[in-house]
C-alpha cells in the first residue's frame, strides 16, 4: 500500500442538480481531505456537469474516496488520476497599475517569457492573463510582485484531460443503461 | 376521483404511496405538513396510520417495520424540529441498510432560505446520511420524486431516502400520472455477477482445507437464505453470523457456528484467525467484527461477496471479490464449487465451543447466585416462544445478551441497531416490527437506560393497541458503559448509576399489562403470563447489577484476544 501523499485529480460526472457539490464535499470533509482546487462546468453532454477536484492523499484513501463518490446515486461516474496521466491547465488573471506596468521597461521580454495575454488596458490598470501549471502562473506572480504591486490576482481551479485511451462518457452511459435494463 | 383532473399535491402524495403498495405510515403532524395529514384523513381506510409520540419514534418504527417485512418503512413528519428529530433514525437506517422513506414538511418554496418559522435545511443536513435526499418544490414534481425515492431506497443496497416536501407543493394543484421508476442514469443497484470472479472464488473454495464463512445482513436483504444453506452444505463450510446476519440460517442448522464479533462466540472468532479461506457474504467487516484489522484473518485468503463496490477493500483487503447480489452470487457459486467434506476442521470448533459452554454459557444460563442474569431471561423467553418469535433489542448489555442467547427458526427475526448503536431504538422499532409482522410474537429486550429514551412510545402502544412483549432488563445502571468502566476504567463508575422510576406504575398509567420479577422462581410463570394473549405486556426483570457480558474482545484488539470470566 502506497502511503505517500501526492496530488490526485478527481474527475466527477454528475447530474446537474442542486446540492451535488455538498454531496461531493461531504465525502472529502468526513475523511479530513482538503480540496486544493475545484472547477465545475457543464460537460459536453447536456444535463451532465463535470467537477475537477485536486487533493493531496495517499493511494489507498483516494481509491476509497472515489468509490464513495461513485456510490452516490446522483453521480454518474468518478475516477482519479495522477499528474503524469493528464494534460492539465489553470488560468490566472493579474491586475496591475498601468503606470507601474509601463515603467517596467521590459514588457516585450516579460510577455515572451511567460506567454502573457493582455486582456484589458485603461489609464488606471492593465489585466494580464496567463495559463499554465500552478508553478507557471505562480512564477509570473512572483516575478510581478518583485517588480510592482499586484492590485488583484485570481487563479482558477485545475481543468484536465486524460492522455490515455479512455471510454467516452456517452459510450459509458449507453453501456450503463444497457446493463441496468438487462 | 377523476385522475385527469388536477388534484392537490397532498393527494398526489397519497395516491403515489398507494401506487407503491404502501399500507402503513408512521408519523407525527405539525405546521408545515398539515395539508398532507388533511389528505390522509380521506385515506384512513386505505392506510394503517400510527400516530407516534415523537418523530424519533416514527422513524425507528419505520425501520422496525422495514426490517421484518422487507418493505420500505414510511414516516411522515413536519419541518424543522420534526425533521431533525428523525435524523438519528435516518443515520441508523443508513448504517444498517434499512429501506425507509422519510417525508418531512418544509416551509413554502418562496420562504426557503429566509429562516422562516420551523425552516431547516433538511436536504443539506441529511445528504451525508441518506442514499438520496430530494426537495419537492412544486406539485408537478411529486409523483416522479416519490417513484424515484422508492426505486432508490429499495433496490441494490437499501437505505434511507428523504423527501423534503414544501408546503406550497402540498397545496398546489397538478394532474396525477404515476410511472414507477426502474432506471436512474449513473445508479447501478446491483452489479451483475461476473463469471470470472465466480471462477476465481470457486477455485479458492475448492482448494480450501479450512474454509469459514461469515454471514451478513446482505443474505437476508437479497432473500438468499436457501441458497446460502445449499452453498454451505455442498462445500461443507462452517459459518457464523454478524449481529445483523443472525437468523439468516436457523440456530440448529448443523454448520451454524454462532455469532462473530466483540461479544460473539469463542469458536468462530478464534477460527477466523485459523481458517485458510474466509468467505464474507453480504457483510462489511465492521470494527466490532474484526477487532484490529491489521491482525484480522491474515493467514486466510479472503473472498468478499458484496453488492456495494465501496465495501470492497474498505476495511479488509480481499483476495477475490464477487460484486453483486448475494442470491445471484451464491446461485452461481453453488454451480461452480465441488462437493467437499471438512470433518476434522469442523470438529476442531468443538473444543472452543466446550470452553465457552463451561466458562460462560452455563454460568449465565444456570446461574447459582441469588440474582437473575439477563442471559437466562432471554433464553427462557426464546424457549417459551419455541424460537418462533421476532427479537427486537435496544442497545447495550441487553442487546448483546439477547443476540447471544435468543434462538431462531425463521429469517428476519432480529431487529437491532447494529451500525449506529442507537439507544432508544428498542420500543419504537418493536412497534414497527409488530405492525410489519402482526402474526408473529415480537419480544423486545431493553435496558432501563434505553427504555427511558423512548418511553413516550408506550402511548403509541396504548392508543394503537400494539401487542409487543417488552422485557425490561433492569439493573439500575447503564450496563455496557458500567462494564467498560469496570474492565478498562478502574471501576470509576462515572455517570452510569440510575435512580429509576417504578416502571410498573408507568405501565399501569398507560393501561399496559405488567409484572415485576425479582426472584428466579417467578420467571417461568411470569413469562407464561406475558405470552398468554396477544396484548402488550411489560415484564420488568430486576437483574444482577454487576453482570458482565462475556466473552469480550476489547475494542481494537485481535479477534483471538478474548476475555472470559477467568481470563
Amino acid at each position: 500500500m502506497e502511503n505517500k501523499k501526492i496530488l490526485y485529480t478527481v474527475t466527477i460526472f454528475s447530474e446537474n442538480h442542486v446540492g451535488l457539490l455538498n454531496q461531493i464535499s461531504n465525502i472529502f470533509t468526513r475523511r479530513g481531505l482538503n480540496i486544493e482546487t475545484l472547477s465545475v462546468s457543464p460537460s459536453a453532454i447536456e444535463g451532465i456537469h463535470k467537477f475537477t477536484v485536486t487533493t493531496y492523499a495517499n493511494r489507498d484513501l483516494i481509491e476509497k474516496v472515489v468509490k464513495q463518490i461513485d456510490k452516490r446515486v446522483d453521480i454518474i461516474k468518478s475516477f482519479f488520476n495522477t499528474d503524469e496521466e493528464l494534460v492539465y491547465q489553470e488560468i490566472a488573471l493579474y491586475k496591475v497599475a498601468t503606470d507601474q506596468f509601463l515603467a517596467l521597461g521590459s514588457i516585450e521580454e516579460l510577455i515572451r517569457k511567460y506567454n502573457i495575454r493582455i486582456l484589458e488596458m485603461t489609464t488606471n490598470c492593465v489585466v494580464l492573463e496567463k495559463t499554465g501549471h500552478y508553478d507557471e502562473t505562480q512564477g509570473l506572480f512572483k516575478e510581478l510582485s518583485e517588480k510592482l504591486t499586484i492590485l488583484q490576482f485570481i487563479r482558477s481551479g485545475r481543468i484536465a484531460i486524460n492522455k490515455s485511451k479512455i471510454e467516452r462518457l456517452s459510450d459509458m452511459l449507453a453501456k450503463l443503461k444497457e446493463e441496468n435494463q438487462q | 376521483m377523476n385522475m385527469s383532473d388536477p388534484i392537490k399535491g397532498s393527494y398526489i402524495l397519497m395516491e403515489s404511496l398507494l401506487k407503491e403498495g404502501v399500507d402503513t405510515i408512521f408519523g407525527y403532524p405539525g405546521g408545515s405538513i398539515i395539508p398532507v395529514f388533511d389528505a390522509l384523513y380521506d385515506y384512513m381506510d386505505r392506510f394503517n396510520y400510527l400516530l407516534m409520540r415523537h418523530e424519533q419514534g416514527a422513524v425507528h418504527a419505520a425501520e422496525g417495520y422495514a426490517r421484518v417485512s422487507g418493505k420500505p418503512g414510511i414516516c411522515i413528519v413536519t419541518s424543522g424540529p420534526g425533521a431533525t428529530n428523525t435524523i438519528t433514525g435516518i443515520g441508523d437506517a443508513m448504517m444498517d441498510s434499512t429501506p425507509i422513506i422519510v417525508i418531512t414538511g418544509q416551509v413554502g418554496a418562496a420562504s426557503l432560505g429566509t429562516d422562516a418559522f420551523q425552516e431547516i435545511d433538511m436536504v443539506g443536513i441529511t445528504q451525508p446520511i441518506t442514499k438520496w435526499a430530494c426537495q419537492i418544490r412544486s406539485a408537478d414534481e411529486i409523483a416522479d420524486a416519490v417513484a424515484k425515492a422508492f426505486y432508490i431506497s429499495t433496490t441494490g443496497r437499501p437505505g434511507p431516502v428523504v423527501l423534503d416536501f414544501t408546503k406550497n407543493a402540498q397545496t398546489e394543484l397538478a394532474s396525477f400520472q404515476y410511472k414507477q421508476c426502474t432506471y436512474y442514469r449513473g445508479y447501478i443497484p446491483a452489479p451483475h455477477v461476473n463469471a470470472e470472479q465466480i471462477k476465481e472464488a470457486a477455485h479458492l473454495i475448492n482448494q480450501a482445507q479450512k474454509p469459514f464463512a461469515i454471514i451478513g445482513q446482505g443474505v437476508v436483504l437479497s432473500n438468499a437464505e436457501k441458497e446460502l444453506m445449499q452453498f454451505l452444505k455442498k462445500a461443507d463450510i462452517p459459518a457464523a453470523s454478524t449481529l445483523l446476519g443472525l437468523s439468516a440460517i436457523p440456530t440448529d442448522f448443523k454448520l451454524n457456528k454462532g455469532f462473530v464479533g466483540m461479544h460473539g462466540n469463542i469458536a468462530p472468532n478464534m477460527k477466523t484467525n485459523e481458517c485458510d479461506v474466509l468467505i464474507a457474504i453480504g457483510m462489511r467487516f465492521d470494527d466490532r467484527v474484526t477487532g484490529n484489522p491489521n491482525t484480522y484473518a491474515k493467514q486466510a485468503k479472503i473472498i468478499h461477496i458484496d453488492i456495494d463496490p465501496a465495501e470492497i477493500d474498505k476495511n479488509v483487503r480481499t483476495t477475490t471479490k464477487v460484486l453483486g447480489d448475494a442470491k445471484e452470487a451464491l446461485t452461481a457459486l453453488i454451480q461452480a464449487i465441488e462437493p467437499a467434506h471438512h470433518d476434522a476442521w469442523i470438529q476442531s470448533f468443538e473444543a472452543y465451543e466446550q470452553k465457552e459452554q463451561k466458562t460462560v454459557i452455563e454460568k449465565e444460563l444456570y446461574h447459582e447466585g441469588e440474582h437473575i442474569t439477563m442471559s437466562e431471561i432471554v433464553r427462557k423467553v426464546s424457549d417459551a416462544t419455541q424460537r418462533e418469535a421476532i427479537l427486537v433489542t435496544d442497545v447495550g448489555q441487553n442487546q448483546m445478551a439477547s443476540a447471544r442467547y435468543f434462538q431462531y427458526k425463521h429469517t428476519r427475526s432480529i431487529v437491532t441497531s447494529g451500525g449506529l448503536g442507537t439507544m432508544g431504538f428498542g420500543i419504537p422499532a418493536a412497534i414497527g416490527a409488530k405492525v410489519g409482522a402482526p402474526q408473529r410474537t415480537v419480544c423486545l429486550f431493553v435496558g432501563d437506560g434505553g427504555f427511558q429514551m423512548t418511553i413516550e412510545e408506550l402511548g403509541t402502544i396504548m392508543q394503537s393497541k400494539i401487542g409487543v412483549k417488552m422485557i425490561l432488563l433492569n439493573n439500575n445502571y447503564l450496563g455496557m458503559v458500567r462494564q467498560w468502566q469496570e474492565l478498562f476504567f478502574q471501576k470509576r463508575y462515572s455517570s452510569t448509576q440510575m435512580i429509576n422510576p417504578d416502571f410498573n406504575q408507568i405501565a399501569d398509567a398507560y393501561h399496559i399489562a405488567n409484572r415485576k420479577v425479582s426472584n428466579r422462581s417467578e420467571i417461568d410463570e411470569a413469562i407464561q403470563d406475558m405470552l398468554k394473549d396477544d396484548h402488550a405486556y411489560l415484564l420488568v426483570v430486576e437483574v444482577e447489577e454487576n453482570g458482565l457480558i462475556y466473552p469480550m474482545i476489547p475494542a481494537g484488539e485481535t479477534v483471538t484476544n478474548i476475555l472470559t470470566p477467568h481470563s
